[in-house]
C-alpha cells in the first residue's frame, strides 16, 4: 500500500528531523536508497524547486516527493505524514507551558532559548547574505577582491533598508517589489 | 469572519510568502499575527519561535501550530498548520506537473536574487527587534555569542545547541537567584 508507506516514511522524517527544512535532506536520501521511489537526480531537482518556491522547505520537499511517487493524493499524504508528529508534540508542549507558565524554571529556560534563537536566525541571515550580496564562487576562481562583491545587490539592499525603515509597510509588499526589481535589473 | 477561516487564510498567506525556511517568516509573522491580528504578543512569538527550533518538525509549521492552539485549541492548531502548508502543496504540485525545469528559468533566478536581498533586510530588521528582547544582560550576550560560534564553526546538531542554551539559562539563573537571596539574607542580619 503505497499511501500508507509514504505516510509512514514522512511521519518518521517529521519525528526525527529537528531544525528546519535542510534537516529533512538526510531522510530523503535514505528514503531514495531504501525505496527507489525516485532517483538521485530527482533529489537535486527537488532541492532546486523547493528553494525557488515559497513555503517551508521541508513541506516543499515532502510535496514534491509524494507527488512524484503517487500523484496528488501522494503529495497530500506525504505532507500530512510530515506534520503529524510535530502537531502532537507542539500541542503537548503548549499544554505544559500553560500549566507551568508561572514556574521560574520555564522563565529561566526561555531566557537562554531566546538568546539562542536570536543567534540561529543571525546565522541563517549570514548564509543568505553570502549568496545575496557576494559572488563567492567567482571570487574563488579569479581571486580578485572586486569580483567578490555584487554591487547591484548591495546598493539595492541599502536603499531597501532605508525605504523599509521609513515606509514600514507589509513585508509581503517588499518581497513582491524585490522580485520585480530582481527581474528588471537582471540580478 | 469565521475565526477558523481567518486562521487558515492568515497562515496560508504567511506560507505563500516565506522564501527560504522558517527564519524568513519571522518578519511576516510579526506583522500579521502580532501587529495586525494581535493574536499573541511579541514576547510569546519569540518564545514559540525559540521552542520551534529545538522540537521535531519544520520550524514554520511548529510556530503555526503553537499560535493556532493558543487561539482555538486543537482544531485551531490543525487549521493553522494546514493553512501554512497549503500554498506549498498547490504550488509545488503545479510546478512539478507542468514546469519541471522551473528553477532554471533566468527570470525565476533574477526574481529570487531580488527576493534574497529583501529577505536579508527584513530579517535583519527582525533580528534587531528580537535582540532587544533576548539580549537583556551580559549572560544572554555570552549565550548568543556561544551559540553563534558553535553553529558557524562546529558540526554539532543545531537542536542540541539550542537545548544546551536552555539548560544553561536554567542553571545560571538558579545559581544567580540563590546568590541574590543569600545577599538579601546577609543584608538583613547586619
Amino acid at each position: 500500500m503505497i499511501y500508507l508507506q509514504l505516510f509512514w516514511e514522512f511521519f518518521k522524517t517529521g519525528l526525527f528531523a529537528i531544525g528546519g527544512g535542510l534537516a529533512t535532506l538526510p531522510f530523503i536520501y535514505e528514503m531514495q536508497a531504501k525505496t527507489g521511489w525516485f532517483t538521485l537526480d530527482d533529489i537535486s531537482n527537488m532541492i532546486a524547486i523547493s528553494e525557488s518556491t515559497p513555503g517551508p522547505m521541508g513541506i516543499n520537499m515532502a510535496t514534491f516527493t509524494g507527488f512524484t511517487v503517487a500523484g496528488i493524493p501522494g503529495g497530500i499524504i506525504a505532507v500530512l505524514g510530515l506534520i503529524c508528529p510535530a502537531l502532537v508534540i507542539i500541542i503537548i508542549i503548549s499544554n505544559m507551558l500553560e500549566k507551568f507558565k508561572d514556574s521560574k524554571y520555564v522563565a529561566y529556560a526561555m531566557y537562554g532559548l531566546r538568546a539562542a534563537s536570536a543567534a540561529l536566525i543571525t546565522v541563517a541571515v549570514l548564509q543568505v547574505a553570502r549568496v545575496a550580496f557576494l559572488h563567492y564562487d567567482v571570487f574563488q576562481e579569479t581571486g580578485k577582491l572586486a569580483d567578490l562583491f555584487n554591487p547591484i545587490a548591495i546598493v539595492y539592499g541599502i536603499i531597501l533598508y532605508f525605504v523599509y525603515k521609513k515606509t514600514d509597510k507589509h513585508p509581503i509588499l517588499y518581497i513582491c517589489i524585490s522580485a520585480a526589481v530582481g527581474i528588471l535589473l537582471q540580478m | 469572519m469565521n475565526e477558523y477561516l481567518d486562521l487558515f487564510l492568515t497562515f496560508a498567506r504567511i506560507g505563500g510568502f516565506t522564501f527560504g525556511g522558517g527564519y524568513a517568516m519571522l518578519p511576516i509573522l510579526e506583522r500579521e499575527v502580532v501587529d495586525n491580528k494581535k493574536w499573541i504578543t511579541q514576547d510569546q512569538l519569540y518564545d514559540y519561535y525559540a521552542i520551534g527550533q529545538c522540537t521535531p518538525g519544520v520550524i514554520a509549521v511548529n510556530t503555526a501550530t503553537f499560535i493556532g492552539y493558543k487561539r482555538k485549541g486543537i482544531p485551531g492548531a490543525i487549521v493553522a498548520t494546514l493553512g501554512v502548508v497549503f500554498p506549498s502543496l498547490v504550488i509545488i504540485m503545479l510546478i512539478t506537473a507542468v514546469l519541471q525545469n522551473f528553477a532554471s528559468y533566468p527570470a525565476v533566478q533574477h526574481a529570487l536574487a531580488g527576493i534574497r536581498v529583501c529577505v536579508c533586510i527584513l530579517v535583519l530588521n527582525a533580528i534587531v527587534k528580537l535582540a532587544k528582547k533576548a539580549l537583556v544582560d551580559k549572560i544572554t550576550v555570552v549565550i548568543f555569542a556561544a551559540v553563534l560560534a558553535c553553529s558557524l564553526f562546529t558540526d554539532v546538531q543545531t537542536f542540541l545547541i539550542v537545548i544546551a542554551a536552555g539548560v544553561a539559562g536554567i542553571i545560571i539563573k538558579t545559581i544567580l537567584s540563590k546568590k541574590d537571596l543569600e545577599k538579601a539574607a546577609g543584608g538583613e542580619e547586619k
